[in-house]
Parts: C-alpha cells; structure tokens; sequence
C-alpha cells in the first residue's frame, strides 16, 4: 500500500473513487441522514412522523422482548454463516481445482438458480420440507417400508425404533433449521464466490512446497492454503452473515412466521406498524452492531 | 533406507491425496446437488395440471401457454433485464476503481470512507428501500426505471467492490513494477498486467450485481413508478393471490433462456484461443 | 389574417376538437380531455384483462396497469409522495388513513354517475361516509375455509381455532392469517369484544389466547392457505374469502365459513391520490367500472361480491346464490370492519411481535 506522496497520486486516486465517492455519498449517505433523523420523531396518529426530538426509539429498543430477538437472530444468522462455510469453501475449493476450462461452467452453474425468483425457490423448499413433502414422502414411505421388509426377512430388535422413528414424518418445515436451510441455499453463492476468487488464484505449488518440506496434508492446508486464502473466507462471510441478520421472507415462509427474525420486526414496524421513527432506530441499532463487527473482522481477518 | 521409507511415505501421501480428492469431488457433486434439488422440483410443478403448486394432477402445457400470452409478464420480464443489464454494468466499473484505490492507497479519511463501502452491505433492505424513496420524492425525482438503476447501483457498487477486493488482497505489485520498468505506461500496464490478473474477481462482483439486481424486490418496490414494475413484483403480488404454476413456468423458462446462454458462451470461448477466464 | 379570422380559426379548431373528444368518449361528457395513458395502481389478478382491453377501444385511453402486494407498501408509497398512479385500490381501513393523512383526491360525483349503482349498504361505510373520496369495488370476509371431508358439519366458529378442548384435537392442521389485525381480530371477537378493540386489558386478554394456541398453529400463513389444505397439510385456514371459492374451482372439497361470533367484511375502493397527474381519465375509467355489465364481469372473474346492486343481474347465479358470498342479512349484521385504531397500532404490533417471540 502506497501513501499519497505525489500530485500525480492523488489525481489517480480521485479518479478512482470519485464516481463511487459521489454515486454514494447522493444516493446513500444524504437518503440515509434523512433516516437517522427520522429515527428521533415520533410516530403520528395516522403513520408518518411527527417531529419532536427524542431518544425514546432507542429506549424502545433495548426492551427485553426486542432484545431476545435479537439474540436469536445472532444465533441463526451465526449457524448460517458457519454451515455456508463449511458447505461453501470445500465447494469453492473443488471447482478452483477443475481445469480452467470447466470452471467458468461450474461457476455458472453455481449462480444460474439464483436467476430464478427468491420466492418461487423458497416455495420450492417448502416442496421438499413440508409434513407431506418430499422428504417426508421419502421418510414415512419408500424408507418406512423398506425398513419393514427388511424386519420382516431379519427380525432383529434393531429395526424397531427405526420402524417407530419412520412411522411419523420429521417435522422439518416451521423450525430453525427450515429457516437455516432456507438461508444458507439463499446465501451460498456470496460465500463461494469471494473463497473461489481467494483459492483461484492461490499458487498450489506452494504447497508441494510445504509437502517437500515433510508438511502433511492437514498442516499444508491449516499453514499454507487457508491463510493465503483468508481475505476470500473474510469476505463471503460477512457476506452471508450481514443478510442473514436482516432476513425477513424466509423465516415468514420456512418458518411458518412462528419465529420471529429481527428483520421482521423492521419491516412490522415500517409496514404494519406505521412506525417509521422505531422502524428506522431498530435498523440503526443493527446497523451499528454490524458495521462495527464488520470493520474489526475484516482488520483481524487481514493480518 | 531411509530414501525408501521417504518413497513409500510419499506414496501413502498420494493415496490418500486421490482418496481426499474424490471426497471433494464428492462434495462439489452433493453441492450442485442442494442447489439444483428446488430448481427441478420447481420445474416439474410447472407442468402441472392443478392450480396448486403442491398437488400432482397430471401433465400439463397449459400454464406455458398462458405464460406467452401474459403480455403484464413480457413487460416486466424487459424492466428486469434493463435494470440488472445497467446496474450491473455501472457498479462494476465504479466498483472496481474503488476496490483498486482502496488496496493500493493510504489517504486521509479512508477509514470513514471503508465504513460507507460497508454500510449498503450492512443495512436493512426496507430501510434503503424507505429511504431512497423519501430521497427520490423529496428531489422531485419521477419514479422509473432511472431511480430503480439508481437505486440498484448504490447498492451493487459495495457489493462489487467486496469481490474484487479479495481478488486484490494478494495481488503481487511487482509485476506492475516490472512491467512499468519496461517502458509500458500507466494505461498499458493496467491493460495488459493488472486487468487480467483482477478479470476474475471483476467478473465474479459482475455476476453477484446482476443476480442481486435481478432479484431485488423490497428496494425495487419503493423506487419504482407507473410502468416499471419489475419481474420480482410482478411475482409477489401474484404470489398473494397463491402460487400458480404459471410462476414456475415463467422460472423454468427464464433458466432455460439462461442455461442456453450459458451453453453458448462456452462454446464460443472453445472456438477461441484457449478459453478466457470469466473468473 | 386579421385578428378577427384568428379568433374564427381557433374558435373552429376547439369546436372540432371538442367534436372528436366526444366522439372518442361518448360516455364521458364534454370538457376536460382524457389522458391517452392512465396509470392504475391494482393487486394482481384482481380485474379480468379484458375489461383493460374494452375500455382501451372504446376511449382510446392506453391503461398500464402496476401491481402491488399490500396495503402498507401502497401507503408507504403514496405517503412519500407523487408517484404518477393515476387509479389506486386500497382497502377499508387504508382508505381511512389515506384520508386522514390528506392523500386522496375528492371525486367529482358528476365524472362518476354510475355511482348511483353501488349497493346502499355499501354507499355510507364507515370509512368514507358517502363515498367523498372513494367507490368500493369488491368485498367480501375473513373467516374459516376448511376441508369438507375433515368436518362433519362446518367450523362456523371461531372455537375450532381457539377453544383449547376443540382446536387442540386440530393441533398442527391450522394455519391463521400473518396479520396482526386479523390475528387479533380473531381473537378478539371470540371473546366476544370488538375487532377494533383498544381497551388494553381485552387486547392483553387476546394476546395470552393466541400464545396458548400458538403451540396448535401449523404457521401463520397469508398466501399459501389454500394450497396446504389442497394438500392435506392442513384442514383449517383462516383467511380471506375469495381465496377459498377460486380454490374450491380446483378442489370441491374446499368450502369457506363465516364465524357465528362475527368476523371481519372488508372492501376494496377505487380512489385518486391527490397527485395524480390525470384524474378526470381516472374518473371516467371509475365510471366505466361501475357499469352494470363491468361491475358483474369483475366479480365473475374474481369469485369476491360486488358492491354494485346494479351488476347483480349479470352475474353468475352460482357466486350470487352462494351464502358464504353473499351472506344472508342476520350473517352481515355480526360482521365488522377493521377501523383504524390510530394511537393504539403499534400496541396491535408489539402484541404480534410477542406472540411470534412466544414459545419453544
């Protein structure tokens, strides 16, 4: 990293972050001092804002009810980040390796149910997840019946809790894990992609290298290619962690809207509620929780 | 001896590297699988014969046929593809440039600037979805398909900038070096050093753009006016009504026009010389 | 040309144009000229396209038609401001707001004299007394729809989703709205208190009903009802009446009640914001709506019963004669509107939000 020492420098970058400078700054920062201050009215009788200068929003906020959703959304958003990665930097990892010429496919491959609707996909999901779905179709059918064959020519103990296990289907759809499932399929690709543009470029001769010098596999990959490949496991995961905090659809949908994510209780209170100063103090609220979270992790994650 | 015992290490290292290999293989084909499981299921209800997405009663064209006929669906399916087509194409570039400037340059006021990057990643959709529209409104600005890109734009430019970023974090700055020692100019060296060696990572914050724009409802929503409803709100409000086969179909048919493409490009790049990296 | 020829030519010019504009509009009356574009702003699926097409020959007016999803994201818009929608479609209590927040346009009664049409129970609602800023469109109820084959005789009350003895032996085979006025509602008018209810010991006593019967409740479900119980997930949905008679086209197992405690009756209107850039258009094309012919192609296409008295002769014998529809005059006494309750809305939410947060 350079420090601006010449003139010629500092036109450079102007030039490079002007247009962004401007485009965020105007349609970003102006927008959303219009929301900060929002977020110290208060809510008219009808909707819109009356103007009296409070921190009552904020107050509100920090009410234990509000404060258990929160928690609770820490909790999924944090599950979904560590599931996408488990799930997305193996995945990553796989079509770097491919030759060049079957990556880019594989990558698009990667992205192409993403050009599909986020609802008409979720309602897919609610397909395979339901009481009567397609697992459960599998699970209380062609397995339960398998199993019951198979009792029938060994009659083992074994096969009766398996039996009893399999009579009733899984009740999948309207729990946490249906909401996490939702969201780590919603949100894989922002995982895979910064991992592959980090591992892609990843020189692997290095880790003959590392394997010359009496490394085995698992050191090679804990010393050698996962730290050369942090900024990409950095970035997807704030990536994946930052919407899955502020998810709303999906808990309504997967979920049955039987649990409650604090996105939800944003949209409720810019929709339903017509409480546009409370709405705007929750988003601030979590806005500062993740752009400090942010910042700090991108610094470790960089050194 | 000792060569031998190192032999013989190496080959139980190799073994066991095919065996890890195929377990990753293994992976990536269970990956595509979790992807691609809605996706068919998706496309087999578009075929169906009951109103129900859920309730198999035989095979059917016949939503694929109202689907064409469904000019409110054509018109929509044009705003999509106008607003992710320029959306795409101006964060990328702005995009890039900022994410270059932010790994190369030490400057005051970096660390507040780093934090607005950051914050159209981090904020609540419906909040920069109410905010833009007070914004839009309180300028004067009609609501279309302007303030839609406008609005898509803000927030694509983080995302962009996050890929290339990553790509960047390495990126080794004395090929530059080299380069420039060889009389090639500013321009030159970008052209013909720095820009393919960051394509992939340009191309990967591309495509993210567009299959964010192309998606977008909330934000969509609000900076939308009179005749630019998008294909996302389009198929909210008729999802309000159930979900029809008919949205299945129109997927179906969108995934194929976007295989087909897909299919295509790879082709083209076999023609060519060697095949381009697209990322 | 003198001056006197000018005035001769213009004065020519206007007539002949006032001419073709009656000519194009021979409904419409002389004057003020319509717009060859009108922006309405609908819920999708809501009007047979056809009519769109009738009224595009027969004035040469081009109509773009908007969709959107729900009342609070069709307020949030219009709140902001200007938003070019000419025709706009909101329901009961959102006309309410809209009015009292100054967002609608007066209607010009004399643009609009097939108003006379509208049903006299519909011509006073309590959200727009003599229909100043608005005319209802289609209306119709929330209640029960259920699987006939499920019930022996039908679940006309809300004690099948309340009634810890009844609703527990439908435990996970119930889905209620995603609302937290109709949720509520619900609740409340089995306790026998009114939907609009802002005594907060009544509200407190409806929150403690539905989180106890939150552990029955198979998801709380705005848009899929009537596909889960087509699917056997379900037997019970509470829901909006229309949804369950078009369902009932695809499966006759699927019938829809009306709560003995009462329920909710609801409308959808016709009205102008105030910024609308063409707003006689948006009369004449209201106007054009409120034909008898118009009134009973809408609701034979959207299965909802219309406010117009007028239409009811063209409309299909089979929606009309249908109780659940059309409910008999003791069923529309115990029905309610949803008002607005001002003050006491994000109290209405903050219940909602507990009971979501509620349980396991």
């Amino acid at each position: 990293m350079t420090h601006i020492r010449s003139r010629r420098e500092a036109l450079r970058l102007l030039f490079l972050i002007s247009p962004s400078l401007f485009w965020l700054i105007v349609f970003f920062f102006v927008p959303l001092l219009l929301v900060f201050a929002i977020s110290f009215g208060e809510r008219g009788t009808y909707g819109g804002v009356r103007w009296v200068l409070n921190l009552e929003n904020y107050r509100r906020f920090f009410d234990p009810l509000y404060l258990r959703i929160f928690g609770r959304t820490l909790y999924i958003a944090a599950a979904t980040t560590i599931i996408c990665l488990l799930v997305g930097y193996p995945l990553a990892y796989f079509i770097a390796t491919r030759p060049p010429r079957w990556r880019n496919a594989f990558l698009l491959l990667l992205m192409i149910p993403f050009w599909t609707n986020f609802l008409v996909r979720t309602y897919a999901w609610l397909l395979i997840l339901r009481d009567k779905g397609l697992i459960n179709t599998f699970w209380t059918g062609s397995l339960h019946m398998g199993l019951l064959q198979l009792s029938r020519l060994l009659p083992l103990p074994i096969w009766e809790p398996l039996l009893r296990a399999t009579a009733n289907p899984l009740t999948l759809f309207g729990t946490d894990g249906a909401i996490i499932i939702g969201l780590v399929y919603g949100w894989l690709p922002d995982m895979v992609l910064p991992c592959y543009a980090a591992i892609e470029r990843f020189d692997f001769s290095l880790v003959e290298a590392a394997q010359d010098l009496y490394a085995n596999r698992r050191q090679s990959f804990l010393r050698v290619i996962l730290p050369m490949t942090m900024s990409g496991v950095v970035a997807g995961s704030v990536l994946v962690f930052i919407p899955s905090l502020g998810a709303y659809v999906t808990p309504d949908l997967l979920g049955g809207a039987k649990s409650i994510m604090i996105g939800n209780v944003i949209y409720s209170q810019f929709m339903a509620a017509r409480d546009y100063p409370f709405g705007s103090a929750v988003s601030f609220v979590l806005m500062a929780v993740m752009l400090a979270g942010t910042l700090i992790y991108f610094r470790t994650g960089r050194e | 001896m000792r060569s031998n015992k190192r032999q013989a290490g190496k080959v139980q290292k190799r073994r066991r590297g095919r065996w890890l290999n195929r377990l990753l293989s293994l992976h990536g084909v269970l990956g595509y699988i979790f992807l691609y499981a809605p996706i068919v299921i998706l496309v087999i209800f578009s075929f169906n014969a009951s109103r129900f997405v859920s309730d198999w009663r035989g095979f059917t064209l016949q939503w694929y046929t109202r689907l064409f006929g469904n000019q409110a669906i054509g018109a929509a399916l044009r705003n999509s593809l106008i607003v992710a087509g320029a959306s795409t194409l101006i964060s990328t570039v702005f995009g890039t440039m900022v994410a270059l400037a932010m790994e190369r340059y030490r400057f005051r006021g970096k660390m507040a600037f780093d934090a607005l990057l950051y914050l159209p990643i981090i904020i609540p959709d419906i909040s920069m979805a109410v905010m833009l529209l007070l914004f839009f409104v309180l300028a004067h600005w009609n609501l279309g398909l302007i303030t839609i890109i406008i609005s898509h734009v803000a927030f694509n430019i983080s995302f962009v900038a996050v890929v290339v970023r990553a790509r960047l974090a390495y990126f080794d700055i004395s090929l530059e070096e080299a380069a420039q020692d060889l009389y090639a100019n500013e321009w030159q060296t970008f052209r013909r050093v720095t820009l393919p060696l960051i394509m992939p990572g340009i191309l990967g914050g591309a495509l993210l753009a567009f299959t964010l724009s192309i998606d977008d409802f909330v934000i969509t929503f609000f900076t939308a006016g009179p005749g630019s409803t998008t294909l996302p709100l389009r198929i909210y409000s008729m999802v309000k009504l159930g979900v029809t086969p008919e949205i299945n179909a129109l997927s179906s048919m969108m995934l194929l026009a976007s295989m087909g493409l897909v299919f295509l490009s790879l082709m083209l790049q076999k023609g060519g010389k060697g095949g381009m990296d697209i990322v | 040309m003198n001056k006197h020829m000018k005035a001769i030519a213009i004065g020519l010019v206007t007539g002949w144009l006032a001419v073709s504009s009656v000519a194009c509009a021979p409904a419409g009356p002389a004057g003020p000229t319509l717009a060859k574009e009108l922006h309405v702003y609908n819920w999708s699926e809501y009007i047979d396209p056809q009519i769109y097409a009738d009224f595009e020959k027969e004035f040469s007016v081009h109509v773009v038609e908007d969709t959107f999803a729900s009342n609070e994201e069709l307020l949030a818009k219009l709140q902001a401001g200007a938003t070019g929608y000419d025709v706009i479609v909101p329901s009961d209590y959102m006309v309410k707001i809209m009015i009292e927040q100054g967002l609608l346009a007066k209607l010009n009664h004399e643009n609009v004299p097939n108003i006379k049409n509208i049903d006299p129970k519909f011509a006073d609602p309590p959200y727009d007394p003599g229909l100043v800023h608005c005319v209802p469109y289609q209306w119709g109820t929330t209640g029960i729809g259920y699987n006939t084959e499920a019930f022996e005789e039908p679940p006309d009350s809300w004690a099948y989703l309340f009634d810890p003895e009844v609703a527990s032996l439908y435990a996970g085979k119930f889905t209620m709205l995603n609302d937290s006025r109709e949720g509520i509602g619900a609740a409340l008018k089995y306790l026998g208190y009114s939907l609009n209810s802002t005594d907060e010991a009544q509200l407190m006593e409806a929150r403690d009903l539905l989180i106890r019967q939150k552990p029955w409740v198979y998801a709380y479900d705005s848009e899929q009802y009537e596909d889960l119980l087509s699917a056997d997930e379900i037997v019970m949905g509470h829901g909006w009446s229309g949804d369950f008679f078009m369902a009932a086209v695809e499966d006759e197992r699927i019938w829809y009640a009306i709560p003995r405690e009462g329920a909710t009756i609801w409308a959808d209107n016709l009205c102008i914001p105030k910024t609308a850039p063409n707003k006689y258009t948006a009369e004449v094309f209201i106007n054009y709506l409120l034909r008898p012919e118009v009134g009973a192609k809408i609701s034979n296409f959207t299965w909802y019963a219309s406010p117009n008295a007028a239409a009811t002769e063209f409309i299909d014998p089979e929606i009309l004669e249908d109780p659940a529809i059309y409910p008999p005059a003791e069923v529309m006494e115990r029905l309610e509107w949803i008002e607005d309750v001002g003050e006491a809305t994000p109290l209405y939410e903050r219940i909602w939000t507990e009971i979501k947060a509620a349980g396991p």
